[in-house]
């Protein structure tokens, strides 16, 4: 019945044995110990175990581990690197855009998604993409701020150093 | 000195968070863990008569299959806070088992266990047991269940009432009734809701069978109760025997104050299994019906006024639901924090509250963030606004006609927040309403509303404006009051710290509340840094474990900054006096001649001989050269009893859109303005008033927990439970009046809910101004358009 998975997560090779019916997030979760990916509900609502996968923002408690077979995964443990916050991170710390912080990786994600395809979003494109994203801590106001914030840092970035902030 | 208490500091808990490395329950894994899951009842009230679970118990991976009988060891769950205890009134109490044994009495009540080897496996093994039911009748309204003929849940609780608690003066709101040359009336539903943190519950139990000893991980506001009450109602074994840790914890909004069945059932099922430790998380769906509700009340409402608008008299009588057994607080929710606190900060010269609590075949509902005060400002601020339409006056101006005036404070509220038979009084300590009022008017362009509500008409939209100015109660609360009063947990609401300076220079504070998202770690460190003159970066703030922090009631009601602060300031204040002690043994000076500043401590006059108090504690924690009679270390703990709640104050304005063709309403604006006295950390009470709104917002236009006839939970699902989005909300406008608490030295008040308290009736006002051109003076919440649209067919006729 188990079957092996192979993913590139946060940029390192990994396999992960499941069953058929294992989704992506346990494998994330039981299967290679990456918990900052979590589990808000159970008909893919709340947006909590948001990851990019291939790039893309998905609901990993919606996709089968087998269907990611293959796949680059990104997780919320992939996105600060040498120590170093990624900007949206940097940003939600600034900004005071968490509170009890059990949404916030999946926001990120799903922020990551959004600014790679849009660097200079409005506020109402910022909260159109958290559609998917419950937030019942800070009613948005400072995730909001923080995206916005993480957008202007990373435009400035990659024009000053002519490269790619994310 | 750098300024701490007051800075905008990005919080220090924040790096685990924002990485992936924070640690909630279902993060934690032991060597050896098994996994539980609990079969909840289909029916909303039925007989057990067999459970077989012999196929249950062959399934691959399964360790064992338990039902009620097994846990007969441990007593029902305790119910901590009675209406009225020590006036003898009668609570018909039902409190849930570990698991039901007899009969159920809401749709998700727990009636078997399973634990497994995986969780998988736990699931499908719930799947083979077999429940022989008797299904029965159910009742789901609180009106509906009090009437004759109703289906009854429990023998000891005729008519299904759990009390019935009256608060105020009967003959004197009579009088006023009679002689009132006014009287508007109105039934109002306060509806269900459904809390929702983002986290849901879920614990790891172990037992260690070497020492006897218990360890539960839980998502929980207060571990140091829920190892009390496990301790002593639960499960009986003394104190020292369990630990409880509070991990990282996503939200609660009130609804992991309570003592739950799990809890035991995880620590039983370790024991059990011989020291295997357990884990159980309940899925989101099994939530809505193993975790409580909040709200659901029934009111009658009736106003008693002057032509001028000057209300003489208010008699509020409420249906207030409790569900099909009691959560640990349930009762007191609707008495103490509801009808104590019907006058609001208004002039009300007579009030009469009956309220009565009310069992039926619904999940348990106890408090949910503001528990009782958002449903008694819903109360008075509709009628505010009920009493303007009937007068033809101002919403603002009839409520600044009726504010208490800054001088009446203290003041006696005459809804009964004040008496207690031992003369322990709670009166208002302080407010000044109108600046507020004005301010938040001003912001919001009140006097040209006009104009837009013109404006909005030549797009078929019907635009209005909403006013809520609350008063609410935080800080709870004086013991000497809630012993007096035999409301609350029975039994004290203090709080504690403890600062220790160790030996490598670190100051660690321990304290009793639990952050669930609140930022303790930063605010507290705040206080005690400015206390002491250090940098916010060498106070450390450890919480949540019953093992290393001193006992604390847990964080509620606002409670943590007013009560828990002040303790965290105190213990500081001790850290001061020793440290001078020393420096003045040290310098060969009295203590009397040692300033304290900036973090050193020098002879009057001699600055340049200053040390820190990193080389004070070190000297004391050595105890090298102490004086005569001094303990070493520098260890000290405080303990602050309040001797008064706090009560912030504020006026906030919503202004809405509703489409004329679909009854989809739009908050265009959202203003506040709070007066939460001083702000330790405004980045963290801004983003609490944000929460806040967006809660009572939600509660307003979207969420409702639906009930079927039979019981059934309709919205059953995130899926069919409407919470705030994003894109529904519009940028929130906050400002504020600052009137410093006298009642604690730091002058703040609480502001954890503040924002769902007021937010609610705002925008209901709002949307209800927005209609009166059609003759709409009322429809009950959620205002979903087709609630509204249905109105305003009604209402064209
Ligand atoms: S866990 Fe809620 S959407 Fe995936
Ligand atoms: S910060 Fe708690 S749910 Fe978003």
């Amino acid at each position: 019945m188990r079957r092996s998975v192979a993913l590139t997560v946060n940029g390192q090779a990994r396999t992960v044995e499941v069953e058929p019916r294992t989704m992506l997030v346990q494998a994330l979760r039981d299967g290679l110990g990456l918990t900052g990916t979590h589990v808000g509900c159970d008909t893919s609502q709340c947006g909590a175990c948001t990851v990019l996968m291939d790039g893309m923002a998905v609901k990993s408690c919606t996709v089968l581990a087998v269907q990611a077979d293959g796949s680059a995964v990104t997780t919320i443990e992939g996105m600060a690197h040498d120590g170093e916050l990624h900007p949206l991170q940097d940003a939600f710390w600034e900004n005071h855009g968490l509170q009890c912080g059990f949404c916030t990786p999946g926001m990120i994600m799903t922020a990551a998604d959004l600014l790679a395809g849009n660097p200079d979003p409005t506020d109402t494109e910022i909260r159109h993409a958290l559609e998917g994203n419950f937030c019942r801590c800070t009613g948005y106001q400072n995730i909001v701020k923080s995206i916005r914030a993480a957008a202007e840092q990373m435009r400035a970035a990659s024009v000053g150093g002519g490269g790619q902030a994310s | 000195m750098t300024v701490t208490i007051g800075a905008p500091l990005r919080r220090k808990e924040d790096p685990r968070f924002l990485t992936g490395t924070a640690h909630y329950v279902d993060d934690i894994t032991l060597p050896g863990m098994a996994h539980a899951a609990v079969l909840r009842s289909p029916y909303a009230h039925a007989n057990i008569r067999s459970i077989d679970t012999s196929r249950a118990v062959a399934m691959p991976g399964v360790l064992g299959v338990f039902t009620g009988t097994d846990f007969m060891e441990y007593n029902p769950l305790p119910m901590a806070w009675p209406a009225g205890g020590s006036a003898g009134l009668q609570n018909n109490v039902n409190t849930p088992r570990i698991l039901a044994t007899d009969s159920v009495k809401w749709t998700g009540e727990g009636v078997a266990a399973v634990v497994a080897e995986t969780r998988e496996q736990a699931f499908d093994a719930l799947e083979a047991i077999h429940v022989e039911w008797e299904p029965l009748p159910a009742v789901v309204d609180a009106e509906q269940a009090t009437q004759p003929g109703a289906p009854q849940l429990h023998e000891n609780a005729p008519n299904n009432v759990v009390f019935t608690w009256t608060v105020g003066d009967r003959d004197g709101t009579d009088r006023a009734f009679a002689e009132a040359e006014v009287i508007v009336r109105q039934r109002l539903v306060n509806q269900r809701l459904i809390p929702n943190p983002m986290e849901v519950r879920g614990d790891v139990g172990r037992y260690d069978p070497a020492s006897g000893e218990y360890t539960i991980w839980m998502s929980s506001q207060t571990p140091h109760i829920q190892r009390l009450l496990l301790a002593a109602f639960v499960m009986g074994v003394p104190e020292h025997k369990i630990r409880v840790i509070a991990p990282d914890v996503g939200g609660g909004f009130g609804a992991k104050i309570y003592c739950y069945a799990d809890y035991a059932m995880v620590l039983g099922l370790s024991k059990k299994l011989a020291g295997r430790p357990v884990k159980w998380v309940e899925t989101r769906r099994e939530s809505y019906g193993s975790t409580t509700h909040g709200r659901d009340h029934i009111t009658y409402l009736e106003v008693a006024a002057k032509r001028d608008g000057e209300v003489t008299g208010l008699r509020v009588k409420t249906y207030a639901n409790l569900g099909g057994r009691l959560s640990t607080i349930g009762p007191g929710i609707p008495t103490t924090l509801y009808g104590r606190l019907l006058a609001g900060p208004y002039r009300f010269p007579n009030v009469w509250c009956e309220v009565v609590g009310v069992y039926t075949n619904t999940t348990f509902v106890d408090a949910y963030r503001g528990a009782g005060r958002p449903e008694a400002t819903y109360v008075l601020e509709r009628a505010m606004d009920l009493l303007a339409d009937e007068l033809g006056i101002d919403p603002a101006e009839i409520r600044r006609r009726n504010f208490l005036p800054p001088d009446a404070f203290p003041y006696r509220n005459p809804s009964g927040l004040g008496r207690a038979p031992n003369g322990a009084e709670i009166l208002i300590d302080s407010g000044n309403y109108e600046p507020a009022l004005d301010k938040a008017l001003a912001i919001a362009g009140y006097e040209r509303l006009d104009e837009a509500k013109a404006e909005a008409r030549g797009r078929d939209k019907y635009l209005g404006a909403g006013l809520s100015t609350y008063l609410e109660v935080c800080g709870v609360a004086p013991s000497k009051w809630i012993g007096a009063v035999g409301e609350g947990w029975g039994a004290a609401m203090w709080e504690s710290a403890n600062i220790r300076v160790h030996l490598t220079g670190k100051i660690v504070l321990t304290i009793g509340t639990s952050s669930h998202g609140q930022g303790h770690e930063t605010t507290m460190a705040q206080i005690v840094a400015g206390e002491l003159g250090v940098p916010v970066e060498d106070v450390i703030v450890q919480h949540s474990d019953t093992q290393g922090t001193p006992f604390g009631y847990g964080t509620y009601g606002s409670r943590s900054a007013a009560v828990g602060g002040t303790a965290a300031q105190l213990a500081a204040g001790k850290v001061k006096e020793k440290a001078k002690r020393l420096a003045a043994h040290l310098l060969e000076a009295s203590p009397d001649d040692i300033v304290y500043e900036s973090g050193k401590l020098y002879v009057r006059g001699s600055p340049d001989r200053a040390k820190t108090i990193q080389e004070i504690a070190f000297a004391i924690d050595l105890g090298f050269d102490l004086p005569a009679g001094m303990e070493p270390y520098l260890d000290e703990t405080a303990y602050y009893d309040a001797p008064n709640c706090t009560f912030p104050f504020g006026t906030h304005v919503a202004i809405v859109e509703v489409d004329e063709g679909t009854g989809a309403v739009d908050l265009v604006r959202y203003i506040a303005v709070d007066d939460v006295g001083n702000r330790i950390n405004p980045l963290i009470v801004e983003g609490q008033i944000h929460g806040g709104i967006a809660q009572g917002v939600g509660q307003a236009l979207w969420e409702g927990a639906v009930y079927g006839e039979n019981g059934a939970l309709l919205s059953g699902s995130m899926l069919d439970y409407a919470l705030p989005r994003a894109s529904w909300l519009p940028d929130l406008e906050l400002d504020q009046t600052v009137t410093p608490s006298p009642t604690n030295p730091l002058g703040v008040k609480g502001v954890g809910e503040t924002g769902t308290i007021a937010s609610t009736p705002a925008v209901v006002n709002a949307v209800v101004d927005a209609l009166s051109p059609l003759g709409i003076r009322h429809i009950d919440m959620p205002l979903t358009p087709a609630r509204v649209w249905a109105a305003m067919q009604q209402a064209k006729g």
